[in-house]
């Protein structure tokens, strides 16, 4: 195969990779503050995804505007779900949130679905124009702007959300929540609001993924978050929950792969890789990629 | 003598209300209505296979839908390709849905519960994708069509009633069946499992042994439910796989409430008439679905019939009822849900 072709569709996969690693960023955000599974997440990055379109299509052309407001929406949105499934079941089984998530995300499909209706929807060509559309050539490899965008925000965001988990006081207070929650509470912090901060995170980092992917591919259906929600959440346990590299890693990995299959005409079968890496490190390495030894025992299971 | 004929009398309820069911159709001109009724009885069996895990076990599956898949696809191409008599590809449904549930609890059970969950919901996905792009052996997404009605030793069962029959008679099986296993040493074990755990263990309970005989059992059931849907519709494509069957199954477990026999089955009734009675809203039925699971869980955790046990009498099997411990017995102590 030729080396140019071969080199692009490594650009693909990144970015594809990297999408996925936002999602996967927001379950591992998640999961590792308050030991919980959510699987409103796709939706979210479904919402994100909408409010980005209705911004360019309504307001101003602008990606980075539509970013923006999609951040506003999906923190609230997160912050929401979070009050509903986790706030007020605080003490309930693990069961009981996961099953308030799993109506939640139906909810929030059929929610859009009357909204925007259950067709797909594209952004014109005449407001796309307006945005920089072109692209650019290193020695041979064409890489579109908007794949450096897409890779550009999503580098930005993990190097923000490093600094902020590492270098910052919330980070700090947020992972102390994260290792024991119960003793962090008896220090004085505010358990509840730093669970929320952390869901509204989670939920911003799934509302941008939305927001690009929706640019990138433009399409825009109700139904856009269930597979990538389900395909970030496999990253997600690849990487081993709570890990935030893990999940990057996790993430490219399965981009590159799943843009590696279709060349190698796979691609019928594309969609089945996480799933089956997911069950793999289910099988033999449930500690994920960089995981720990001790299991990670979900909270109030 | 007077024993028999008290606990008979204490059953009354239930037996009133199969009979009912069993003169129902009788009483109905409405084809439309039985083709209703039958479909609750399919839900019926897969709303009690998921309760004998995420009721009894205490375990969370949420990918039911693909041991239904399982022996829907297993019995069309048993009947269809393999020649078998309809009954035995029913069985072999349940068997192949079987193995492929002992193939994921085996591996998965050895870890923590919010594990086996994960790949539960893995492995629905794993099968809706390759049921879609396996042309050459499902036919991807077309489905396969033209599935032969089921003759049973040569009797053919073709109109709207023998097919109510027939899910009437495996609904009352599976009650009946469940029943008996809730009241033997399994059931109490798996109880016991979901009460504590550890405590389990202690009393000389294998529980990893236990939890995957009941994954199995569970699969099983749904694998026969398949197996009926296959051969009543007449057509099984991968969409009717999807997860949302089993967040249908979950909602319904949600809404009449788990580790009973009667939660599932109000569950699944109702579940299926409320989109049935609300036509105009037809399109939009998941709606009904999410807003029952986010409702019910922070209304009332436990379901409608939740929390407590509905003995079903059996004087022809048992010399005195045993006690089925449920969540909130007075023996046990409290915890904190």
């Amino acid at each position: 195969m030729d080396i140019q072709i071969l080199f692009e569709q490594l650009i693909n996969g990144i970015t594809q990779g990297s999408v996925y690693a936002l999602l996967a960023l927001g379950f591992t955000m998640i999961f590792g503050t308050l030991r919980m599974v959510t699987f409103a997440h796709g939706e979210v990055y479904m919402i994100g995804a909408y409010v980005g379109f209705e911004v360019i299509r309504l307001l101003h052309p602008s990606f980075f505007l539509a970013l923006g407001v999609a951040l506003a929406a999906t923190a609230l949105l997160g912050i929401a779900i979070e009050i509903l499934a986790f706030h007020f079941l605080r003490d309930a089984p693990h069961a009981t949130s996961l099953l308030v998530t799993i109506g939640i995300s139906i909810l929030l499909v059929n929610l859009a679905q009357l909204i925007w209706g259950p067709e797909t929807q594209s952004l014109p060509y005449s407001l796309l124009d307006k945005m920089d559309y072109g692209e650019i050539q290193i020695g041979g490899i064409y890489i579109s702007y908007l794949q450096m965008t897409v890779l550009g925000v999503t580098v930005l965001l993990m190097a923000l959300l490093y600094i902020l988990i590492n270098k910052t006081k919330l980070g700090m207070v947020i992972r102390a929540t994260a290792q024991d929650y119960e003793a962090a509470y008896a220090m004085g912090v505010g358990v509840n609001g730093i669970f929320m901060v952390a869901f509204a995170i989670g939920s911003m980092l799934g509302g941008v993924a939305g927001v690009l992917v929706g640019v990138y591919y433009n399409l825009f259906y109700p139904t856009m978050g269930g597979l990538y929600g389900l395909k970030a959440f496999s990253a997600s346990v690849v990487g081993g929950l709570t890990s935030l590299p893990g999940a990057v890693v996790a993430g490219l990995i399965i981009g590159i792969v799943e843009t590696f299959s279709v060349e190698f005409g796979a691609s019928n079968f594309r969609h089945l890789f996480s799933f089956l890496f997911m069950i793999l490190i289910l099988l033999f390495r449930p500690g994920g990629l960089f995981g720990g030894r001790e299991l990670i025992q979900a909270r109030g299971d | 003598m007077t024993n028999v004929l008290r606990q008979t009398l204490a059953n009354l309820p239930y037996l009133a209300i199969v009979a009912i069911m069993a003169l129902l159709p009788l009483v109905i001109s409405n084809q439309y209505y039985i083709q209703v009724l039958i479909f609750i009885g399919i839900y019926i069996i897969l709303a009690l296979s998921l309760n004998l895990l995420n009721g009894y076990v205490g375990l969370l599956s949420i990918g039911h839908a693909a041991f239904y898949g399982i022996g829907a696809y297993a019995s069309a191409k048993l009947v269809m390709e393999a020649g078998l008599p309809f009954p035995l590809a029913m069985l072999g449904a349940g068997v192949v849905a079987g193995v492929f549930g002992y193939l994921i609890a085996k591996p998965t059970l050895r870890l923590s519960g919010i594990y086996m969950t994960m790949a539960t919901l893995g492995f629905n996905m794993i099968l809706f994708l390759v049921l879609q792009n396996w042309m050459s052996f499902t036919n991807g997404p077309l489905g396969i069509m033209d599935i032969p009605s089921p003759s049973i030793f040569g009797y053919a069962i073709e109109s709207l009633l023998q097919y109510y029959y027939l899910i009437f008679f495996l609904v009352l099986l599976t009650i009946v069946s469940m029943q008996r296993l809730m009241s033997c040493r399994f059931g109490r074990a798996l109880v016991s499992i979901r009460e504590n755990e550890l405590a389990a263990e202690a009393t000389g309970v294998n529980t990893t042994k236990y939890k995957i005989q009941a994954f199995v059992l569970a699969a099983f059931y749904a694998g026969i439910a398949g197996s009926y849907y296959a051969h009543f519709v007449k057509f099984v494509s991968p969409d009717s796989f999807y997860i949302y069957e089993s967040f249908i199954l979950l909602a319904m477990l949600a809404f009449g409430g788990q580790g009973n026999l009667a939660g599932p089955v109000v569950g699944a009734a109702v579940l299926i008439i409320i989109p049935e009675v609300f036509r105009f809203m037809q399109e939009y039925r998941m709606l009904v679905y999410g807003g029952i699971l986010v409702v019910m869980m922070l209304v009332r955790r436990q379901g409608l019939l939740g929390g407590r046990n509905y003995s079903l009498r059996l004087p022809w099997f048992d010399d005195q009822q045993k006690t089925i411990y449920t969540r909130g017995d007075k023996f046990l102590p409290e915890d904190d849900t």
